[in-house]
């Protein structure tokens, strides 16, 4: 089944199967890729994926409350539990017409705009780990992201699996003493930024392994339903937080970096200008967050209190949120009783993975690596 | 003190066995550090490693995790000993072996001190570039003998990567052969002793760095151990090994980078040669490491003062021993070797390959034409500056040839909405 | 591969190395050199990790002053709403089936949660309407058993209100005063005349 090339008169070569995974240091979970070798170049990549398929959606439909989805969205992906908590309550709360507290939407946002930090600096040590850096740069990064961590901890309970923000607004307010840590985080994070842009950015290595490797260009991306960074570095303008203006978004100043190749090194760096914009976006949440409001609307509590109680309307509703990989959405079909008739999520890291082999193709195997972490996928989330 | 130690020793035994007494001592004595050095060399660089980490290094077997190489030696020891069907058991076997005698010979000529040389070939650069090629041998036959896909590919890669890189390591060497006008290590020292050290000078500046670059890839560390990738293949050439043959492996690895190092310091940074700076000062310095050591206990602080005192009596004003200056030369220049393992990358293989062919190569070439100016040039300061025009314009025009097609400067765009 | 770039991070390692030690720390503020890091290892189990108050693991079951005055009254909800159903409860009866009272209510006669599939989610806690369950701090739950080491049944769970108090001070203080004026409320319309049956 492996067709042979003639490179010279006499001389053939054959071409090589090769899997790389499901057990491996550097998928980022289980994940396999057979890839058809020619010397050193990829012919063909098979991503093959499913090992981690647990069944979230069916068990959603087989028994849970909408409430009883919460814990299981933190473990979709598990870097960014806010931001999955966050993306369910929004197709909550579109499918039975909740409305959201004030002090809710602006707690939200800053733990929204937390986790995108994580997620970024957490997928570049990633990144830097596949390409050999022996885990320096990963530790760095782990280092800030522990502190952010705490912060969740100090409100939530829990530093990933959060189970924090629900429909109307969050379960709980914030603690004391939580807006003076954050705000020192997030003035202090620009110091951490410039420090690893001078590991990272100029390093040469890094230039010559990431520049013009894996390049996906706007229109692919486009018919592709690529989202988020993913996207923006390839050149498209569209962020969800600026297109739909969920949430309170549009009461913020912050920009959309975007790349113009489209190459690993452009993905790398609209990262590392979207985290630049984060902080933005946290210091004017930190300064307007109101003081005297609930944190939660009295309907988001009684359903919090009670959720066999809660019976949205019959119909359907798509939430969607810009997560830090991409679009996630949540699509929700209720037939009137307290557990959800069909529970789907549209999930970033599966759908931009399944580009992987056009980006692959004629680059190495060293290189296929790279291309898959700055995909930036989580196995959790694209197995469900 | 250890010629001392073993000029006594010899003069022992009746005068026909001296000689063979004298190899055994020597024999012994390597036999016994090298493995040594290999065990404290991966503690070190765990250390060293977990301090630019933030994190602290093995602390618990042992005080300050100083008995962490024991433990991993034992691990090594009791695991299972793997061989894949299939694979030839022969050569599987004698692989690690034939990586790991070699890198011990090495150290046969590395001159430790002053009259501190094991074996004083005539040949000594000759004997150790030539020990240290066999490494490509053994890599190959391990990765074939293992016959699985992932080995095969990283033993090519490994092979291809030693081969380049031996051309460059060899031309930089031979700027030092011609100064010095022997391939005696001794020698080499000597003359660096009469002429200054050869890291000084333009052309022994760009012959050391190439050296050094070229030794790192030669023992496959990062940034060039894409044949031992771990993300990638998953240990390239070493990956079927197990138990005690992986630590085979492990240690024909670690004492070649120490090889590497010394062989550096003796061709280029002087060897075991250093101002005469007298032994109180050491003796103070280490008096004042322990006495603020946090974990130790405090006999053992105590203890260690005391001996420090003991040694500044005895010793004093003596001039700091000649095998002291060598080593403390060869350790800063593994602390470059575990700086660079932390800091960087590795470069992809075809980035590796053309690092050497297209960088290393015509910047080695270009020193041999430096080292030749300055040494016709040598008694007017005209030596120096011509030597180093020529390799700052040489290194210039090869880092402009080498870019990758010049990418305009990547602009980012920041859309409001 | 060459260039100012790659010395550029040899430098900030060697400044995260030499920032780990606190002659380095010195060093580092005698050349004004902002140096925030150190060493972030947290030698456990020698040092321990402190948590922030609302850390939770694990429930237990809460009782005011004596082990048999607990407030939960096996309502079950919490079995319900449980998302791995890891709560099994079965409420104490008598010999003919009928539920027994302890102080005024009913109580559970098993009450067990298995360690190995509890999400520490909370909501149990959430939905309690007695707030007879909380969550607590402890997370060196390792056992030797696959199975039978796991589950913590109700003598393992139940804790005073003190301890409560002890653990999450604030929360705590919140469920103090809530089941306060519950009781407040129950004694006022307690103390109202009572309203003939027909209306």
């Amino acid at each position: 089944m492996q067709p042979k090339t003639e490179t010279a008169p006499g001389m053939g070569t054959e071409l090589l199967e090769v899997n790389l995974g499901p057990q491996h240091p550097s998928t980022h979970g289980v994940f396999r890729m057979i890839a058809t070798l020619d010397g050193e170049t990829i012919r063909k990549l098979k991503p093959v994926m499913g090992y981690m398929h647990r069944n979230h959606e069916q068990i959603a439909e087989a028994g849970l409350t909408y409430i009883g989805c919460f814990p299981y969205t933190d473990r979709l992906d598990y870097f960014c539990a806010m931001t999955s908590n966050l993306g369910l309550s929004i197709a909550i709360e579109k499918l039975a017409g909740i409305e959201v507290s004030e002090r809710g939407e602006y707690i939200r946002i800053i733990m929204a705009e937390l986790t995108r930090l994580v997620n970024h600096t957490a997928v570049t040590g990633f990144l830097l780990n596949d390409m050999g850096a022996f885990g320096t740069p990963l530790l760095y990064a782990f280092r800030e992201r522990e502190k952010i961590l705490d912060l969740f901890e100090m409100a939530s309970g829990s530093r990933m699996m959060c189970n924090y923000v629900r429909p109307g607004g969050v379960r709980e307010d914030l603690p004391a003493g939580f807006v003076e840590r954050c705000q020192a985080l997030v003035d202090g994070y620009p110091r951490f930024l410039d420090e690893f842009e001078a590991l990272l950015t100029t390093n040469e290595i890094i230039q010559q392994r990431t520049q013009r490797v894996g390049v996906l260009p706007k229109a692919l991306a486009v018919d592709a339903s690529i989202t988020g960074p993913m996207l923006r570095a390839s050149g498209m303008n569209y962020d969800i937080r600026k297109v739909d203006g969920y949430s309170i978004y549009p009461r913020f100043a912050f920009k959309v970096p975007l790349g113009t190749i489209g190459d690993t090194y452009d993905r790398y760096y609209v990262r590392i200008l979207e985290m630049r914009e984060s902080i933005k976006i946290l210091q004017q949440a930190l300064k307007e967050l109101p003081q005297a409001s609930p944190s939660i609307s009295p309907k988001g509590q009684a359903i919090g209190k009670a959720p066999r109680t809660f019976r949205p309307p019959k119909g359907d509703a798509y939430g969607r949120i810009e997560a830090p990989k991409g679009e996630l959405g949540f699509y929700l079909v209720s037939d009137g009783s307290p557990q959800p008739y069909r529970y789907h999520i549209r999930a970033p890291s599966f759908i931009n993975l399944t580009v992987l082999e056009d980006l692959c193709l004629g680059h190495k195997v060293a290189d296929a690596i790279i291309i898959l972490g700055s995909i930036d996928i989580v196995l959790c989330e694209v197995d469900r | 003190m250890f010629v001392n130690a073993v000029a006594w020793v010899r003069g022992l035994f009746p005068l026909p066995l001296q000689p063979w007494v004298e190899m055994l001592l020597k024999i012994g004595a390597i036999a016994a550090i090298a493995p040594a050095i290999m065990m404290y060399l991966t503690w070190l660089e765990r250390k060293l490693i977990a301090r630019m980490q933030n994190r602290l290094g093995p602390t618990r077997v042992g005080v300050y995790g100083l008995l962490q190489p024991l433990a991993d030696g034992l691990k090594m020891l009791i695991k299972e000993d793997i061989v894949p069907t299939g694979a030839d058991r022969l050569l599987h076997l004698l692989a690690p072996l034939l990586a790991v005698v070699p890198a011990i010979l090495l150290f046969v000529v590395l001159p430790f001190g002053r009259h501190m040389i094991a074996a004083d070939l005539n040949v000594g650069l000759l004997y150790a570039l030539a020990i240290s090629s066999i490494s490509s041998y053994a890599i190959f036959m391990g990765g074939w003998a293992s016959r699985s896909k992932f080995s095969v590919l990283g033993a090519m890669r490994s092979v291809a990567q030693i081969i380049s890189y031996e051309v460059p390591e060899v031309l930089s060497v031979v700027t030092v052969i011609m100064v010095a006008g022997t391939l005696s290590m001794v020698g080499i020292v000597e003359a660096q002793i009469r002429h200054g050290w050869f890291v000084w000078t333009p052309w022994g500046f760009a012959g050391a760095l190439v050296f050094f670059l070229s030794g790192i890839a030669e023992v496959n560390r990062t940034p060039f151990d894409m044949p031992e990738a771990e993300s990638e293949l998953v240990g390239g050439f070493h990956t079927e090994y197990s138990g005690m043959k992986f630590a085979l492996w492990y240690m024909a690895e670690f004492l070649e980078s120490f090889a590497i190092c010394a062989l550096t310091v003796t061709l280029f940074l002087g060897g075991w040669d250093a101002p005469a700076i007298p032994c109180w000062t050491l003796a103070g310095l280490l008096a004042l490491l322990l006495a603020t050591a946090k974990r130790l206990p405090i006999v053992a602080k105590g203890l260690g003062v005391m001996a420090m005192g003991g040694a500044v009596l005895w010793w004093g004003t003596q001039p700091i021993p000649s095998w002291i200056w060598f080593l403390a030369k060869t350790y800063a220049l593994v602390f470059v070797l575990v700086w660079l393992r932390g800091t960087f990358p590795r470069l992809r293989i075809d980035q590796l390959m053309g690092l050497a062919w297209k960088f290393l190569l015509p910047l080695a070439l270009l020193n041999i034409l430096a080292a030749g100016l300055w040494w016709s040039l040598r008694d007017t300061p005209a030596g120096w500056v011509v030597s180093g025009m020529v390799l700052l314009a040489g290194a210039a025009l090869l880092v402009l040839l080498n870019k990758p097609a010049p990418l305009h400067p990547r602009t980012y765009l920041f859309a409001d909405s | 591969m060459i260039g100012t770039g790659v010395l550029k991070g040899m430098g900030v390692t060697f400044k995260t190395f030499v920032e780990t030690y606190p002659w380095g720390r010195a060093l580092l503020r005698l050349l004004r050199i902002p140096s925030p890091n150190g060493v972030v290892t947290v030698e456990y189990p020698d040092v321990k990790q402190q948590h922030s108050e609302r850390f939770r693991y694990f429930p237990f079951l809460v009782y005011d002053q004596t082990p048999d005055n607990l407030r939960c009254v096996a309502c079950r909800i919490c079995e319900q709403e449980c998302p791995p159903a890891c709560i099994h409860i079965i409420m104490e009866k008598d010999a003919q089936g009928r539920p027994v009272k302890a102080h005024g209510r009913t109580l559970p006669n098993i009450f067990d949660i298995d360690t190995s599939v509890c999400m520490s989610c909370r909501i149990c806690v959430d939905v309690c309407p007695f707030d007879a369950i909380e969550m607590d701090r402890q997370y060196e739950l390792a056992g030797e058993g696959r199975f039978e080491d796991m589950v913590m049944h109700k003598d393992q769970l139940l804790r005073s209100n003190e301890y409560f108090q002890q653990i999450k001070p604030t929360e705590a203080a919140t469920v103090d005063r809530r089941l306060a004026a519950k009781a407040a409320k129950a004694a006022a319309s307690a103390a109202k005349p009572s309203e003939p049956a027909a209306s």
